[in-house]
């Protein structure tokens, strides 16, 4: 079959939403392109661990400390389906972490702010939580199989990660006014961050269009940040939290939310590494990948052993 | 700094008694023993299941998906093996 006749079957599969597959014939550009998004969506599961394990030790109680524990499982479990769904691809897991350590590939934004109270990490439930559910939600129709699949399955276990973020804000707003005052403090540092989190504007997005051709992402970035603030107003509301935008109010003609622009100096700047953890954050990661590897040589080396026993 | 890599294993789940193992995913793991016990913390943390195959990928045999229309072509043509194919008539029951 000719590369022309093989892009066409390419093409006609997508059109008629037949998912890809791994042994499937699919355009370099595709297949790069999906291992730049899986690989950067992994390192943001597993960087994403960072703030939150921070306060594992330090959460309120016993019921808080066990959901955190759980949850922090979980991004690490989303991590490695996700990286799972890049070696499908033929990427190398272990070449990805080092992209991501060494600069080459990013994560998230979002994980470069520091998680400095208990609201926050609330708060990260809800709000960070929550913007990563409305692009996740989208991207269980992607289409390539593998991240589809994996993607249903990180959207299942993740509903109650908002959900407990939300609760534990909840208990904070009905508290005392400095519990209060501490979830609206966490709520004003970490909005526009969460709107970050949709990306560039897509007018600036460079990979917008392809990808959206391709259907590897379903919604364009300024689609997905909308339907968030569409969906956190009445949210946060309820909760008696005011969200810190003057402009922020309801259009009647569009049947949406207005929003102010947001700080793209600012975005670029935490995206180029200049933000309040960045350095903190690569760092934590290099050092948990070499101090672990004694443990990975001494798990090789009893494998190696108990063979040996066995096959003696 | 990479390292070498352990061997990639397939997991295969049974969700309750009278089903079949489906495939879940992958994982890697320096043997046998301990890719269970990983699938177990990473495939079943929400009671998914009760029993784990896991198979090392390396000795899965598939089918060429280059070939798939002339491997699987000979149940294309063959429309008789379904039931609908066959006219029965309409006062016809239990059937």
């Amino acid at each position: 079959m000719t590369q022309a006749e093989q892009e066409r079957r390419f093409l006609d599969k997508i059109d008629r939403e037949i998912k890809i597959e791994p042994n499937d014939w699919m355009p370099d550009e595709y297949r790069q392109t999906l291992i730049r998004q899986i690989s950067q969506h992994a390192h943001s599961e597993i960087v994403g661990m960072l703030p939150e394990g921070n306060w594992i030790t330090r959460a309120p109680n016993l019921r808080r400390k066990a959901v955190l524990l759980a949850k922090v499982q979980d991004e690490a479990g989303h991590g490695l389906y996700l990286y799972s769904a890049t070696e499908t691809l033929g990427a190398d897991r272990e070449q990805l972490m080092d992209d991501m350590h060494s600069g080459k590939a990013k994560y998230s934004s979002i994980f470069n702010y520091p998680a400095l109270t208990w609201a926050d990490i609330g708060t990260i439930g809800w709000l960070v939580d929550g913007a990563a559910i409305m692009n996740q939600v989208a991207l269980c129709r992607t289409s390539y199989g593998p991240y589809a699949r994996a993607m249903v399955k990180i959207c299942k276990e993740e509903s109650f990660h908002q959900r407990q973020g939300y609760e534990s804000l909840m208990k904070l707003c009905n508290g005392t006014p400095q519990q209060k005052a501490m979830a609206q403090d966490a709520m004003n540092r970490f909005w526009w961050p969460a709107l970050m989190m949709f990306g560039p504007s897509d007018a600036e997005s460079t990979h917008s269009d392809q990808s959206i051709k391709w259907k590897i992402k379903r919604f364009t970035n300024d689609e997905l940040r909308q339907s968030f603030v569409d969906a956190t107003v009445s949210q946060a509301e309820i909760l008696g939290l005011t969200i810190p935008d003057p402009n922020l109010k309801w259009n009647e003609e569009r049947g949406h939310y207005d929003f102010s622009e947001i700080n793209w100096e600012e975005f670029w700047q935490v995206v180029k590494g200049n933000g309040p953890c960045n350095k903190e954050r690569i760092a934590a990661r290099l050092k948990a990948k070499q101090e672990g590897l004694w443990v990975r040589e001494a798990a090789n080396a009893f494998a190696k052993k108990r063979a040996m026993k066995k096959s003696a | 700094m990479s390292t070498t890599q352990w061997p990639l294993w397939e997991v295969f789940i049974r969700s309750k008694q009278g089903l079949n193992h489906k495939h879940v995913g992958s994982l890697r793991a320096p043997d046998a023993t301990l890719a269970l016990e990983n699938a177990r913390d990473v495939y079943t943390r929400r009671s998914e299941g009760i029993s784990i195959w896991v198979v090392e990928s390396a000795n899965i045999h598939a089918t060429d998906i280059d070939d798939a229309d002339s491997f699987f072509e000979p149940s294309d043509t063959k429309i008789y093996r379904h039931p609908t194919f066959y006219e029965v008539p309409d006062g016809v029951k239990h059937m």
